[in-house]
């Protein structure tokens, strides 16, 4: 489904943030990466969907090569949705309209049809009761679980998460992270950039582990926590414990 | 202080007439410089935000020439000197059309565009870079994240200034008079040679550019409550 292919990406010669990257994210996997911080995981997931260019290698995504000159940026987005650290919901719509306006205006749905779709997306975050309020109403695990919502309204095939928890309060992780359980094994293919190794454990196919750019690990979650390969992966779990 | 005020010579049926005359016609010659400074003033702030180097350069020059010329100067040289340049067709039609008026309109318009296209940039500034990445990870083109996403926060931003700038707009349509437009000032000079009674008129206008003054501002206002960032 997604595929990197010695995929590079340098600030000068001094900063190399990926280095030479090869992977592979099968249909209806879940991935979670994670790494100490300024390991590259943020920039990795960011160079998928083209918000970070990259400087050489490939990557595929539905075997369509996503960094050449001639895909269609724009309608390649379209099939895969992005959740930020952030949340970035649009402040000056409802949650209605933040979750309507794209189907709307790049799927052409009409705004009743748009609508009943938002309802039921907002019942699976469990925040139905929210279409009328607007962002600053909303806690940071309701705003995020808008955003999931809004994501998924696209129908993508594909969803990225960058750290879809470090800016919330700790109470308010677990609503967020119950939401992201119940996307994954779907069908729905999902990489998901976070600290959470209780939820990398309990939800991820695979984990990998990326430090100053390089796919160090890329192993099965009981295979990783239990028996990490690579001395810098064994030291960062061991540093998590304290 | 031997001076006798008499309003009743400054208030009299016909003075009355010119006055709402003048009245119409600065507010018609605000609201067309009004509309048409901000669709120019939108278009260069978006066209500056684009940060393609020749539509900066554009942008800036204007905004400069505009900013640094006297506002009288701009009108007597639309006036003058622009129809000269204009096909003669053009020059034509602007004669028969009331072409003071339409220069008029046209200069103070430019150069409230300029002032408002730098509030528009403050507010496009003011709004979070990740709006626009947002937006585009949807699939949403550059024009499509601006026009849904990044333009209407800006506007709601910028909405003290513009107003603001709104408030300068009309109060400027009073340096029209000096080519001949006939609104309120231009009205109320004439009203004074005819009677002399300077003090008089001037204070009526003054209380009635004020009248109007707070209207713009209490439409302001509305707006601030309506859609400014904090209304909800």
């Amino acid at each position: 489904m997604i595929s990197f292919e010695n995929v590079n990406k340098w600030y000068g010669p001094e900063l190399q943030v990926l280095n030479d990257v090869t992977a592979e994210v099968n249909k209806g996997e879940v991935v979670v990466l994670c790494g100490p911080s300024g390991s590259g995981k943020t920039t990795l997931i960011r160079t998928i969907n083209r918000l970070e260019p990259i400087n050489s290698g490939k990557i595929t995504v539905n075997g369509q090569e996503t960094h050449a000159k001639s895909a269609n940026v724009n309608r390649l987005r379209r099939e895969i949705g992005f959740v930020f650290q952030q949340f970035n919901l649009f402040p000056h719509m409802s949650v209605m309209d933040n979750i309507t306006l794209a189907p709307r205006k790049l799927k052409g749905m009409s705004r009743p049809e748009a609508e009943e779709k938002a309802l039921k997306l907002l019942a699976r975050v469990g925040l139905e009761e929210k279409a009328g309020a607007y962002p600053s109403q909303l806690s940071g695990g309701q705003s995020q679980r808008v955003a999931i919502a809004r994501s998924l309204a696209m129908d993508p095939p594909i969803i990225l998460f960058d750290e879809p928890t470090s800016a919330l309060d700790p109470e308010m992780v677990g609503e967020v992270l119950a939401v992201i359980k119940g996307l994954a094994h779907t069908g729905i293919t999902m990489m998901c950039v976070t600290h959470e190794m209780g939820f990398a454990r309990d939800v991820a196919d695979r984990v990998w582990f990326l430090d100053k750019g390089v796919l160090l690990e890329d192993a099965k979650p009981g295979e990783f926590f239990s028996n990490p390969k690579h001395p810098r992966a064994q030291r960062f779990l061991a540093d998590l414990r304290h | 202080m031997g001076y006798e005020f008499d309003f009743s010579a400054v208030l009299t049926d016909q003075y009355i007439g010119w006055l709402l005359s003048g009245i119409r016609i600065t507010l018609m010659l605000s609201a067309g410089a009004w509309l048409l400074s901000f669709a120019v003033g939108t278009a260069l702030a978006v066209l500056r935000a684009t940060n393609f180097k020749p539509a900066v350069w554009l942008v800036a020059t204007f905004v400069e020439i505009h900013q640094n010329i006297p506002l009288l100067v701009q009108v007597l040289f639309w006036y003058f000197a622009m129809p000269e340049i204009l096909p003669e067709a053009w020059r034509d039609w602007l004669n028969q059309n009331n072409s003071e008026f339409i220069l008029a309109m046209i200069a103070i318009a430019m150069c409230h565009a300029a002032y408002i296209s730098e509030a528009l940039r403050s507010g496009l500034r003011a709004v979070p870079v990740t709006q626009y990445e947002a937006g585009r990870s949807f699939g949403f083109s550059y024009l499509q994240t601006m026009s849904y996403i990044v333009v209407p926060q800006a506007l709601r931003l910028s909405i003290p200034p513009l107003v603001n700038h709104s408030l300068l707009l009309f109060k400027n349509t009073s340096i029209a008079m000096a080519i001949g437009v006939h609104e309120l000032t231009y009205q109320t000079r004439q009203i004074d040679s005819d009677t002399f009674r300077t003090f008089e008129i001037f204070l009526v206008a003054t209380i009635l550019y004020i009248l109007m003054s707070f209207v713009i501002m209490a439409a302001g206002n509305l707006a601030e409550r309506r859609f400014g960032m904090g209304a909800r």
